[in-house]
């Protein structure tokens, strides 16, 4: 298989340990004064957006930051909960940067393009220093060194955490970095701004078309290269775990305006989240990845049983995830874990009222954290309830706040009886296709973080989206970037009333006129309901087919409803969240679509697209690397016409292998 | 789950932009689940609105996750709701009792206009961050990290200060409109902290120039914001920044 023509991944020569120092001392270099007369704009300010945004003002670029939120402080990175990997070694536990890349090939189920995915692990040490040079308050030890703990899928412990907060304090550290260029006038900031459009002039990205949220007004920005860090799309299933405002947006308007879209079907589906609890429900609730670390999972070994949790004895539980993989136990990765329960909860033993859990339970490792603690204080005979007690409080350290949450959510006190705990939709791998500068197919256009496919493959590691968001923005676009920008030093700033500009603006316009106007009956969010059960149902975590095949017609069916019916109270010259909701509604229902076809033209399982036609007689994802070891790219040509182009995946340096996790 | 489903009436602020004069308006919700979230409810309400004809309510939010500090509703006179520790979007009904009448209202301070009905403007917190809530460290001149030993216990008081989610709901709380318990969150993570240390005179002068220029009112130690922050922040960071903006004042005179 050759890639299409289209692709260019621009992956530099040389051997891979090699690649990416030669780059950084090779690219070109753009001097102080030019560079304080190159414009560029970021779409976003969570990890990714803020990061790229402060170190970029702080080389000298005049930087333009844009978010949907009445702060940048409130993207979506916020809610991160359990960590950041890198290859520090810290633990003496035999890490590197080889093993964190081959980990993350190897848990993205060889579906990551190598070269990006070694680049990340190299820099993932510096994002560490960064941070904490910063005054990112991660966990310490009592020696004051950092401390690290495990997530899915590796055998070593190089995560970085600040309680169940990480990503709240990382992208605090972004965000004041940010802060502090914008103080001094380098960045400025445009907050409660959508960006509806890229504006692109003679083939390049010139700039957008933003709504100012509060008055409505449309507004023209240009700038030499336009960055977007707009985040994922997962909330086209509308219920994750995602904030209610994450959206696709940016990344589906680049999309038609020539950028590509690779591998929108790989979803991935987290294991450990709340349980919808009724039809209200407006988004999901993730219990940390980081909770396996000390919550062993179970069901009853008997179908429906109805008994409470701690009156199953020990004997009569089935920890199915250590049954089925002795050496990574609850240690999984999160597609495995997530069909694994899917499984258990589809046979009949799963739990709770609804039958449609697994439980997630702590009590072993509070009594041996209590007995170590008891050990420490020399406690001679302590009762059973005092080494519990003990270990309760090791536990609260640990993951106060997530039980805090488990509690107020659930009304359940999960110090006493095990969570409850299912699958729900998390985190996007696909995403815009870039090149290894992080370019898309359009020249001028960047997509950073979760809103680009680069890094993950199939299945991402936990810990490793923050780790991604960071060292795209903090330590690959200010090399990468300069390599387009400096080719543009001659170009003048493009004066807004430039008709490409005037005729963007105008589309814009015409599609909100046509929001307003269809003065239906159902609202926005009927329509998001319908969109999500129709993905989740078909393009979920097991996918067939057939499916697939009637998910693409009930979602054409859905759009043209959705046009004819949809309601969109309020006005368009004023703060209107519903006329937002819609916007990013009607580019689901685009979206969608395309996640479909490519879930169905896909025809092997590999990481977080599970096809059943395609497994292995215990139920493991069946890859096909004869025929798709590639990377999907599509192109738009019309709404409901895409044209596939493929990126071969050459694997140079760790050697395809079926996934095992048993052994 | 325990309670049976419940009708409430909600009396809601609407005020159509931040210059229109504002009114209550009153609504029922009917078979409201315990296990809904507060903003559920007012999912569900809305949802009637619309079908109705009518404009929906507008209120900020955005995780539902009681971290990124984008809900903002001052319930029956408390920021945040009836329960401690509890931010807006954490609330759940299970906290109401059937027939309860329920007032709910934006965030009213002078720095933070009213966007629309419950939405507010709180961007003078960004400012005052800009004004000096951070550490200069450009991207890639930094050493390893565990060059830097911190003593835990450091650590962790610098991690609790720092888990101030901006939602301003001290500021709503508080008479006077101040914003301390804000600002001395950051000007104590960073004061703890030995990476703080080269800028602290600057930071805390700076912030609190800052805080004043953005029509903040002035700290007279009620101790309101405390007991409405959702996040624990305590009132001892208050009284580190008095000292900190004490030591800095006395020795820029110098
Ligand atoms: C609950 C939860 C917990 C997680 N925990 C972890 C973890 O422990 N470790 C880990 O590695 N990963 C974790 N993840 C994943 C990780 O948080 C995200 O993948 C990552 O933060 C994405 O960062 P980002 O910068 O790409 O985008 P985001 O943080 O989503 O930011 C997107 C930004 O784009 C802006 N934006 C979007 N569209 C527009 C538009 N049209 N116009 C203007 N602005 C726009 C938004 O305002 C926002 O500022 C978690 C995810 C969730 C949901
Ligand atoms: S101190 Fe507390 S109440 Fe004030 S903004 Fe921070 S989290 Fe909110
Ligand atoms: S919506 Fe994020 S804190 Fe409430």
């Amino acid at each position: 298989m050759a890639s299409s023509p289209k692709l260019n991944s621009r992956i530099p020569e040389g051997p891979m340990e090699h690649k990416w120092t030669k780059y950084r001392s090779t690219v070109h270099l753009i001097n102080p004064a030019n560079k304080r007369s190159l414009e560029v704009i970021v779409v976003g300010s969570g990890l990714a957006g803020a990061s790229a945004a402060a170190s970029l003002a702080e080389m000298g670029y005049k930087v333009k930051v844009f978010c949907f939120q009445d702060s940048p402080r409130r993207a979506h990175s916020i809610a991160a909960q359990g960590g950041i990997n890198a290859a520090k070694n810290y633990q003496n536990d035999g890490d590197s940067v080889y093993r964190l890349f081959y980990d993350t090939v190897k848990g993205g189920d060889y579906r990551s393009r190598e070269a990006n995915v070694h680049r990340l692990s190299e820099v993932s040490g510096n994002i560490i220093d960064q941070c904490v040079a910063q005054g990112v308050p991660f966990a310490r030890e009592y020696g004051g060194t950092l401390s690290n703990r495990s997530f899915g899928g590796v055998l070593v412990q190089r995560t970085f955490y600040a309680a169940g907060q990480t990503g709240q304090q990382l992208l605090l550290g972004a965000y004041s970095a940010l802060q502090r260029q914008v103080g001094m006038g380098a960045a400025k900031l445009y907050t409660r701004h959508e960006m509806l459009d890229v504006v692109v002039i003679d083939g390049k990205a010139r700039g957008i078309i933003a709504r100012d949220l509060i008055t409505g007004k449309l507004e023209r920005h240009f700038g030499h290269a336009v960055i977007l860090a707009s985040g994922g799309y997962g909330n086209v299933f509308y219920l994750s775990t995602n904030a209610m405002g994450c959206n696709v947006t940016a990344a589906w308007k680049a999309h038609k305006k020539g950028a590509f879209f690779a591998n929108p079907c790989y979803t991935q589906i987290h294991p450990t989240c709340i349980p919808v609890s009724g039809d209200h429900q407006s988004k999901l609730t993730l219990m940390s990845e980081s909770l396996r670390n000390d919550g062993r999972i179970w069901v009853p070994k008997k179908q429906g049983d109805t008994r409470k949790a701690n009156e199953i004895p020990e004997e009569e539980r089935d920890y199915y995830l250590e049954r089925r993989y002795p050496a990574f136990g609850n240690l999984v990765p999160r597609d495995v874990a997530s069909r694994a329960a899917k499984e258990r909860c589809d046979a009949g033993y799963g739990v709770g009222a609804s039958k449609m859990a697994v439980y997630l339970d702590f009590s072993a490792n509070m009594m041996r954290y209590g007995q170590i603690e008891a050990n420490k204080q020399s406690l001679h005979n302590p009762t059973k309830e005092q080494i519990r007690e003990l270990g309760m409080a090791v536990v609260k350290e640990k993951y106060g706040n997530l039980f805090d949450m488990y509690k107020q959510i659930t009304n359940e006190n999960p110090y006493e009886v095990p969570m409850r705990i299912y699958p729900a939709v998390h985190y996007t791998m696909g995403g815009l296709w870039v090149d290894y500068n992080l370019m898309t197919t359009v020249p001028g256009l960047y997509a950073l973080g979760e809103a680009n496919f680069s890094d993950h493959g199939a299945n991402r590691l936990g810990a490793s989206a923050l780790m991604q968001g960071l060292a795209d923005g903090y330590f690959v676009i200010p090399y990468t970037i300069s390599d387009y920008l400096s080719g543009e030093i001659r170009t003048k700033a493009i004066a807004t009333d430039n008709e490409a500009f005037v005729k963007t603006e105008a589309e814009v316009q015409e599609r909100i006129n046509k929001l307003m106007n269809v003065k239906g009956t159902k609202s926005v969010d009927h329509f998001h309901k319908a969109l999500g059960k129709i993905m989740w149902n078909k393009c979920g975590m097991a996918r067939n087919a057939q499916g697939l095949k009637e998910a693409i017609e009930e979602i054409k069916q859905l759009r043209l409803e959705f046009w004819k019916n949809v309601r969109v109270t309020g006005e368009q010259n004023e703060f209107n969240p519903e006329l937002e909701k819609a916007g990013r509604v009607a580019d689901f229902l685009e979206l969608g679509e395309l996640m479909c076809i490519d879930a169905l033209h896909r025809n092997e399982s590999c990481g977080g697209h599970f096809r059943e036609e395609y497994q292995t007689t215990d139920g493991e994802a069946q890859r096909d690397d004869d025929n798709f070891a590639y990377v999907a790219a599509w192109e738009m040509k019309e709404i409901s016409n895409w044209e596939l182009n493929k990126e071969e995946l050459k694997f140079e340096s760790i050697k395809l292998a079926q996934r095992n996790y048993a052994s | 789950m325990s309670h049976e489903n419940m009708n409430l009436t909600l009396k809601v602020w609407r005020q159509k932009n931040k210059d229109a004069k504002g009114n209550f308006e009153t609504h029922q919700v009917k078979e409201v689940s315990p296990d809904m979230s507060f903003l559920e409810m007012f999912d569900v309400l809305n949802e009637r609105l619309i079908t109705e004809g009518k404009d929906p309510i507008a209120f900020d939010h955005d995780c539902r996750e009681g971290i990124c500090g984008m809900c903002s509703m001052f319930i029956d006179g408390r920021p945040h709701g009836p329960v401690k520790g509890v931010t807006t979007c954490q609330l759940h009904m299970r906290s109401f009792k059937d027939g309860d009448t329920v007032v709910v209202e934006p965030w009213r301070s002078a720095a933070f206009p009213v966007v629309k009905d419950l939405a507010v403007n709180r961007s003078a917190f960004d400012r005052i961050i800009a004004a000096g809530g951070f550490v200069s460290v450009n991207t890639g001149n930094s050493k390893d990290a565990n060059n830097i030993l911190i003593p835990k216990d450091e650590a962790d008081d610098a991690f609790n200060a720092a888990a101030c989610i901006g939602c301003g709901a001290c500021v709503a709380t508080c008479k006077n409109g101040s914003a301390m318990l804000f600002v001395s969150a950051k000007v104590s993570q960073l004061a703890l902290l030995p990476q703080g240390q080269v800028e602290r005179e600057n930071r805390v002068l700076g912030m609190v120039a800052q805080m004043d220029e953005e029509g903040f009112g002035t700290c007279t130690v009620t101790g309101a914001c405390e007991v409405e922050c959702p996040k624990g922040i305590s009132l001892e960071n208050i009284a580190r920044m008095n000292r900190e903006y004490v030591a800095a004042s006395a020795k820029k005179k110098d």
